[in-house]
């Protein structure tokens, strides 16, 4: 089975510094592999380790050091890395990302069986890529996996997670999974896997390779635009302090309608 | 005069329908009052005969028309056949605004849709508006909850989906005059790519119902430990309401996953949140800063959660909260 790994390098939002005018700090923000990534990983290293001939690539569209975070996952255990770079390419929204990486799966990439993303990404939390890129190239999704169960020709079994339970779906092949949180250790790199992500060679693909033309990707292929990007605010109150319990009995019972 | 905002109708696997489309009708309302001769428009797509057990829900929450589908395909929900289900009728339909529940549903279809219609969708958004360009101002947290981003489309339909609890619902005591269209989808020779095998519902933490809770007691790592938090369900049941957590309180295997609020959590709005033993980081905040009035007890006088607290009680959880125990 041939697995295709999307992953995205996001910014570590744990670290977030502001500048003085709320915008954020870009310089010096540390990027990881977004976590939910590595969660899609660890589901795809779990089936290679129950079935045999299992080919995990792993494909990224970012800028030039995206090529990181591709050796980040090949030492954790991913076979090739594959980045989807191209000055036309910045800038896109999800609809945009999702049309350039489908273009690139169908003209590059025909022999897969399974395209596994992350539920979210961390940066955007939009989840909407994994489903865009299934639309773009018309095979099933399923969202919200926790768990990948069996795996038999053309088919997989999956543990999905939604609001009301966890449903078991047997889904044909080939189709995106978009991976949860799931229940495995943390994977750690190992020296061989180190040593074979320095030597590995990154698959390079631009505009020039895919079948799409410039207006459909990056910024100019997005329907979607930010017009107004601004610091959380906080709740518009001034907090009243309370000196003693008895007080705050009484606001208490006051929020809660009840007087005595 | 446009040709409406469409909001999806959820029906949950029990075949209610989910609050969340009436507090998107709500919001609905007031958009379209900003806009020009705009319709509300309902889509529902279920099995057959779910129609007349709505129709007193659409009419009393603001509906102009529901469009409705009704085949046996769509007995449950699968992604392939509801998108083509929903899809259809849209495109007949022509709305210039979209909007869905953020629920699991929602988010599996939402992009589904907007993806094949080729127009954008902001997720997740916390605010809606119309602009001075009669537009979908759609804002949304990003990066942790930590940067707040309006987002706008250039296509239409311009789509947004919306988490539960987020907007309020605006029941209306007399009824609209609610027209109802059935539009015929041939599902016939389509077949769904997924099975579903098997489905176990959610075990709900005892009666932590965080969704409805009038009151909310959360904890947060000041609370220490597993008995922390027992004192914390004591309190709760005192005042009839139910226990949450910060992400960090969850983490450390003092609450389950279930009850923790926030960005990766549940967004609340109760009509009261006591915050007690939580520093009040952003990503906790968003999740419950909607809450009619919130009151925060920390033993450290600067804990950010101080500025989104109503009340504010600086004092060690432990010495406090027995004595309110005592006298509530
Ligand atoms: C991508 C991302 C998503 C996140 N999502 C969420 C989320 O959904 N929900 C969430 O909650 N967090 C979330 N977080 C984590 C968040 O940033 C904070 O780390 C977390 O909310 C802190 O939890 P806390 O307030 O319980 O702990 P702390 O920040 O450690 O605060 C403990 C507080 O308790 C007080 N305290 C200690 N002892 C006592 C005492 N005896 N009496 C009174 N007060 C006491 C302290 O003064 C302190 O203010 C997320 C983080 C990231 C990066
Ligand atoms: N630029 C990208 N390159 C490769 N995969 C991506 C990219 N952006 C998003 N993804 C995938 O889509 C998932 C959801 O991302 P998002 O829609 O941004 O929340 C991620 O977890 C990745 O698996």
């Amino acid at each position: 089975m041939n697995i295709i790994l999307c992953i995205k390098q996001v910014p570590d939002t744990t670290d977030i510094k502001w500048t003085e005018n709320n915008t954020i700090q870009r310089e010096g923000l540390e990027s990881v592999v977004n976590p939910y990534d590595v969660y899609a990983l660890e589901s795809a290293l779990d089936l290679k380790s129950r079935y045999e001939d299992i080919n995990i690539s792993a494909l990224t569209m970012g800028p030039s050091q995206a090529e990181k975070a591709l050796r980040k996952v090949i030492a954790l255990g991913a076979d090739k890395g594959i980045l989807l770079c191209d000055k036309k390419f910045a800038g896109a929204d999800t609809y945009a990302t999702a049309k350039t990486i489908a273009a690139a799966i169908k003209s590059k990439l025909q022999d897969y069986d399974l395209i596994l993303c992350g539920q979210f990404a961390v940066d955007g939390d939009t989840a909407q890529t994994g489903p865009g890129i299934a639309t773009f190239l018309d095979i099933p999704q399923v969202t919200y996996v926790k768990e990948i169960v069996e795996y038999t020709r053309g088919y997989v079994t999956v543990i999905r997670e939604t609001d009301e339970g966890l449903e078991k779906i047997r889904v044909k092949l080939p189709a995106v999974i978009c991976i949860l949180k799931g229940e495995f250790e943390t994977t750690r790199p190992t020296i061989n896997g180190i040593i074979r992500a320095q030597k590995s060679k990154i698959l390079k693909y631009g505009i020039d390779d895919i079948p799409l033309c410039p207006v459909e990707t990056g910024l100019k292929g997005s329907p979607t635009y930010v017009s107004r990007a601004f610091r959380a605010l906080k709740r518009d109150v001034n907090c009243k302090f309370i000196g003693d319990v008895k007080e705050l009995v009484q606001v208490i019972n006051s929020v809660r309608g009840k007087h005595e | 005069m446009s040709k409406g905002i469409l909001v999806w109708a959820e029906v949950t696997r029990e075949n209610y329908l989910h609050p969340v489309t009436f507090e998107l009708a709500g919001k609905a309302v007031e958009l379209a009052s900003k806009m020009d001769e705009t319709p509300v428009i309902g889509l529902l797509c279920s099995k057959p005969n779910l129609i007349g057990e709505f129709k007193d829900a659409f009419k009393h929450n603001g509906f102009d028309k529901v469009v409705y589908v009704a085949e046996e395909k769509l007995e449950e929900y699968k992604t392939d056949l509801y998108a083509q289900a929903a899809i259809d009728a849209i495109k007949t339909i022509d709305p210039e605004i979209i909007l869905m529940g953020a629920t699991t549903q929602g988010r599996d279809l939402a992009p589904r849709i907007s993806m094949s219609l080729h127009t954008g969708l902001t997720a997740d958004c916390t605010a809606l508006d119309i602009n001075e360009d009669g537009k979908l101002a759609a804002t949304r947290p990003t990066f942790g909850g930590q940067l707040m981003a309006t987002i706008l489309s250039k296509n239409s339909p311009q789509m947004a989906t919306v988490r539960p609890k987020v907007f309020r619902p605006n029941y209306l005591d007399s009824e609209k005059d609610t027209i109802f269209i059935k539009h015929g989808v041939d599902l016939s020779n389509k077949n769904s790519s997924i099975e579903i095998l098997d489905f176990k519902k959610k075990l709900c933490s005892d009666i932590n119902d965080l969704d409805s809770a009038d009151i909310i007691v959360a904890g947060g790592k000041g609370m220490q430990s597993k008995e922390g938090f027992d004192l914390l369900r004591q309190f709760a049941d005192k005042l009839g309401g139910s226990v949450a957590a910060s992400r960090t309180a969850v983490e450390l295997g003092l609450a389950p996953q279930q009850c923790q609020v926030g960005q990766t959590g549940k967004t609340v709005t109760p009509k009261l949140y006591i915050a007690c033993g939580i520093s009040g980081a952003l990503q906790h905040v968003v999740g419950m800063e909607n809450s009619e009035k919130i009151i925060a007890i920390n033993n450290d006088k600067d804990a950010p959660i101080f500025n989104v607290a109503d009340y504010g009680f600086v004092g060690d959880v432990f010495d406090v909260i027995p004595q309110l125990i005592n006298s509530l």
